[in-house]
């Protein structure tokens, strides 16, 4: 058919989340110096279970395979999931998360483009939710724990919850430092005693912010390629920022400060590759901004007064479903219509 | 020369001109052979001396691939010249100088061919006004403006001159891009030289600057409202080949009989031509060299909005700036679209600042009230949010089906409505006809009852009756049709046959 435009620029969905899964690669690379290389089997996990299961459901919903798996749509929520689980998560915990985020929460929805929720997200969600002591036990990042897992170990565990002889679970695993945080608070603590503990670092826990940093890398890296507009990191963070310091400021010994907040938990994760997913969020400027803002506040409060540690994924799905409203109201001026049209 | 030129009758916006010339006439250069039908409309001249050998519907370079009603010319080779009278234009009154530039086919030669003589017209009740002249190509690959400027720099400023006289202009703004110095060299230059309060200003080379409301709001920062012409605000914007054309009708007396066509693409030697309208396609790309060995189709205009033409015999017109042959290499088949992952960058490069994913989402829905709503009627289709789109969507396609859907809906709409109209008012009038026959009934009841109470009344009746039936036979329409023989009542069969036959001849024609 030749109708106009006869010519098309270069970029491609391919091309999109191939660049996201680039953006990964430094915080993988901190993850694994940080946590071992277990992360890289629950990786391979979540990847082959992701294009297996929409391999399997384009087949079942007659949709063309090979474009749909080829454009690395599958593999971004894997990773993303993998990334956010517990390193040493057992593996069928991972093949349970992928599975329901890819059947789920996207294929079941239209597939690609057609979900109003992230998939990773409810992924994330629906692990966390239905085993909850296994989704908070974090392995200590390997410079605090007190036995040392090889990679050989990290397998055996990861597949056969197994540890080397003489060796308890407690050994390896350690609270996160928003756990931690949580639950000092509770037994009333004050903030400043609290980050003495030797899980925290300069920023956020220890070894946590420099995987924490990586990611910002990465984020930068999409930035500058255009891949998506600051609106969203921007707000987010700022928006985080600004709750937490404030609250800081009016009362230092009961909440934490705005630094530890972004560079705990999943807060740049969220910032830049969560939050950031097209297809669930809103299309108009404002709307991102007012999108992502929303998240960081409540991501703040689930942190602070809600149930788990960390509250990034209730709050993306919460914003998820605010953004046809959100994209409504903030339609922008249309070129020569409304006041501007200076006369 | 080509031998036989084919002149489309609406080579403008508006109304088909009327053909001033029979088929087998002489005629010369530059003389009309169809004028101006109504305010909205430009006559066509003859580019070159010969005989009109046909005027019949023939396919013209359209979208659709539409035909149209078409003169051809024959020429005679002597290309000799009509008889061509200049006009004083400074000391004529605006109206005859109006007249003169309708009836020298001037239209807007950057593509929309809207007649000039209509822009040219300034608005009552504002005094501000600013002459600008687009510099701007339409489109990548298009140089026809560019070459103009730099070759005829004097003529086009002159053609300015005119245009401020008509609209009390008191500056004139030339908007060119900056890609191209020797076009502002040029034409700073004729700028000093003209006496002329003229301004050329270099804009950045970003597609689709070309288009009057967004060079408008790069050279004077003025949004024009939706819906509205920019003359309601003091500014008014003609294509630089316009003012070229303007000058050559007014101050030599030469219509519009030809225009500078680029043809570029997949031909041996890419260049600009002028070339005489209704010469074919073909002709130039001939004098290009010819097409390269991969070459498939031909486009006018250019790769952003340009048309597919059907055939290269299809004639030059005014609307033609470019001619590009085009080739799988030039331009590469789509890849299958993917569906839309709301990435927003369609929303980003939108000149008109619409959100392209919603209008997609609803043109594919056949939403098309919330279409409307979300402006779809702004769009240029200026192909920019097809360009970027990751999932390589026909994005303007969409919104092509969706705008003469929305058109055709409208159609439907008025025509149902004016139908819903007469049917009520057929309802009250057979309603106020059977009140009407209720009433006589009840009167002619009445009037049997006085029947018997005696002959007076009886008499009476009679008389009011007779008096009826003579007036009811008065009222009946004698007809010729009543007893007629056999033979007669067949022919008139035959007669009607053969009129549906016709009738539905045409129809399949017009189809």
């Amino acid at each position: 058919m030749n109708t106009p435009p006869y010519v098309t620029g270069s970029s491609s969905v391919n091309l999109i989340m191939l660049k996201v899964l680039l953006a990964l690669v430094p915080g993988i690379a901190a993850y694994v110096w940080v946590f071992g290389g277990g992360i890289l089997v629950t990786l391979t996990l979540a990847s082959l279970t992701a294009l297996l299961s929409e391999a399997a459901m384009l087949k079942l919903r007659e949709r063309p395979v090979k474009p749909f798996l080829m454009d690395g749509s599958a593999l971004v929520t894997a990773w993303l999931l993998a990334l956010a689980l517990p390193p040493l998560a057992p593996w069928w915990l991972v093949v349970v998360g992928t599975l329901f985020a890819i059947v789920i929460a996207k294929q079941l929805y239209g597939g690609l483009g057609y979900n109003p929720f992230n998939p990773a997200m409810v992924g994330y969600a629906v692990l966390l939710i239905s085993f909850p002591a296994i989704m908070t036990q974090w392995p200590a990042p390997l410079v605090l724990a007190k036995v040392q897992l090889g990679f050989a170990d990290q397998l055996h565990y990861i597949f056969g919850s197994t540890l080397p002889d003489g060796v308890l679970v407690d050994a390896i695993s350690s609270a996160t430092p928003l756990d931690y945080l949580k639950t000092q608070l509770k037994l009333q603590h004050g903030v400043v005693e609290i980050a003495q503990a030797p899980i925290f670092g300069v920023l956020g826990g220890k070894g946590g912010e420099i995987v924490v940093g990586a990611y910002l890398l990465g984020g930068l890296y999409l930035l500058q390629q255009r891949i998506m507009s600051w609106h969203i990191p921007v707000a987010f963070l700022l928006a985080l920022a600004a709750v937490s310091g404030v609250a800081h400021l009016a009362d230092p010994d009961h909440y934490a400060g705005s630094l530890f907040h972004l560079f705990s938990g999943a807060t740049m994760l969220c910032a830049f590759f969560i939050a950031t997913d097209p297809v669930s969020g809103p299309t108009t400027p404002t709307g991102k901004l007012i999108f992502a803002a929303s998240i960081g506040v409540l991501t703040w409060l689930i942190r602070t007064w809600g149930g788990y540690p960390d509250g990034v994924a209730f709050a993306v799905l919460l914003l998820n479903l605010c953004v046809p409203l959100i994209d409504a109201y903030t339609q922008p001026r249309v070129f020569g219509h409304g006041s501007k049209h200076n006369d | 020369m080509p031998a036989r030129l084919v002149l489309p009758l609406r080579q403008h916006a508006g109304n088909l001109a009327k053909p001033a010339v029979a088929v087998g006439d002489l005629v010369f250069k530059g003389q009309l052979v169809a004028a101006a039908e109504g305010a909205i409309s430009s006559a066509v001249h003859a580019p070159t001396s010969g005989r009109i050998v046909d005027f019949s519907e023939q396919p013209i370079p359209h979208y659709s691939g539409l035909t149209d009603w078409c003169l051809t010319l024959e020429s005679d080779g002597e290309d000799a010249w009509t008889d061509l009278e200049a006009v004083d234009w400074r000391a004529a009154d605006p109206d005859t100088l109006r007249r003169r530039i309708q009836a020298a086919g001037v239209v807007g030669l950057g593509g929309a061919v809207f007649p000039s003589h209509v822009k040219l017209r300034p608005h009552p009740d504002r005094k501000f006004r600013k002459l600008i002249l687009n510099g701007a190509e339409c489109e990548p690959f298009i140089t026809c403006d560019d070459m103009l400027m730099r070759e005829r720099a004097a003529g086009i400023l002159r053609g300015a001159a005119i245009m401020m006289q008509l609209l009390g202009a008191g500056k004139c703004l030339v908007g060119i891009e900056d890609n191209k110095p020797q076009a502002i060299a040029a034409m700073e230059a004729a700028a000093r030289s003209s006496g002329l309060n003229v301004e050329v200003v270099p804009v950045p080379t970003l597609y689709p600057g070309g288009g009057a409301k967004q060079l408008i709001r790069v050279l004077t920062g003025k949004e024009v409202p939706s819906h509205k012409f920019s003359t309601e605000f003091g500014v008014q914007c003609f294509n630089v080949a316009t003012a070229w054309t303007l000058h050559r009708a007014l101050e030599f007396g030469e219509p519009v009989i030809s225009r500078i066509v680029t043809v570029t693409g997949s031909v041996r030697t890419p260049r600009n031509f002028e070339a005489l309208l209704g010469t074919p396609v073909a002709d130039l790309v001939a004098a290009a060299g010819g097409t390269l060995p991969e070459t498939d189709h031909l486009v006018m205009g250019g790769p952003m909005m340009g048309v597919t033409l059907d055939s290269d015999r299809l004639p030059v017109v005014k609307a033609m700036n470019c001619i590009i042959a085009a080739s799988p290499q030039l331009f590469p088949p789509k890849p299958p679209a993917m569906p839309c992952i709301r990435c927003a960058r369609c929303a980003e490069v939108c000149p008109v600042d619409l959100q392209p994913q919603e209008l997609y989402w609803f043109a594919k829905s056949d939403n098309f009230e919330k279409a409307r709503v979300y402006n779809l009627f702004d769009c240029i289709e200026c192909g920019c949010c097809d360009y970027v789109c990751p999932s390589r969507i026909p994005l303007v396609q969409y919104y092509r089906y969706a705008k003469s859907e929305i058109i055709a809906l409208d159609k439907a709409k008025q025509a149902a409505d004016l139908a819903r109209e007469r049917n009520e008012f057929r309802l009250a009038r057979i309603e106020r006809e059977k009140q009407e026959r209720a009433a006589k009934h009840a009167q002619k009841a009445a009037g049997a009852k006085a029947e018997t109470a005696g002959d007076d009344a009886r008499k009476a009746a009679i008389a009011a009756a007779m008096e009826r039936a003579k007036a009811q036979k008065a009222e009946v329409v004698p007809q010729n049709t009543g007893n007629l023989a056999s033979s007669v009542e067949a022919e008139i069969a035959e007669i009607d046959a053969r009129r549906a036959q016709a009738a539905s001849a045409q129809e399949k024609q017009e189809v």
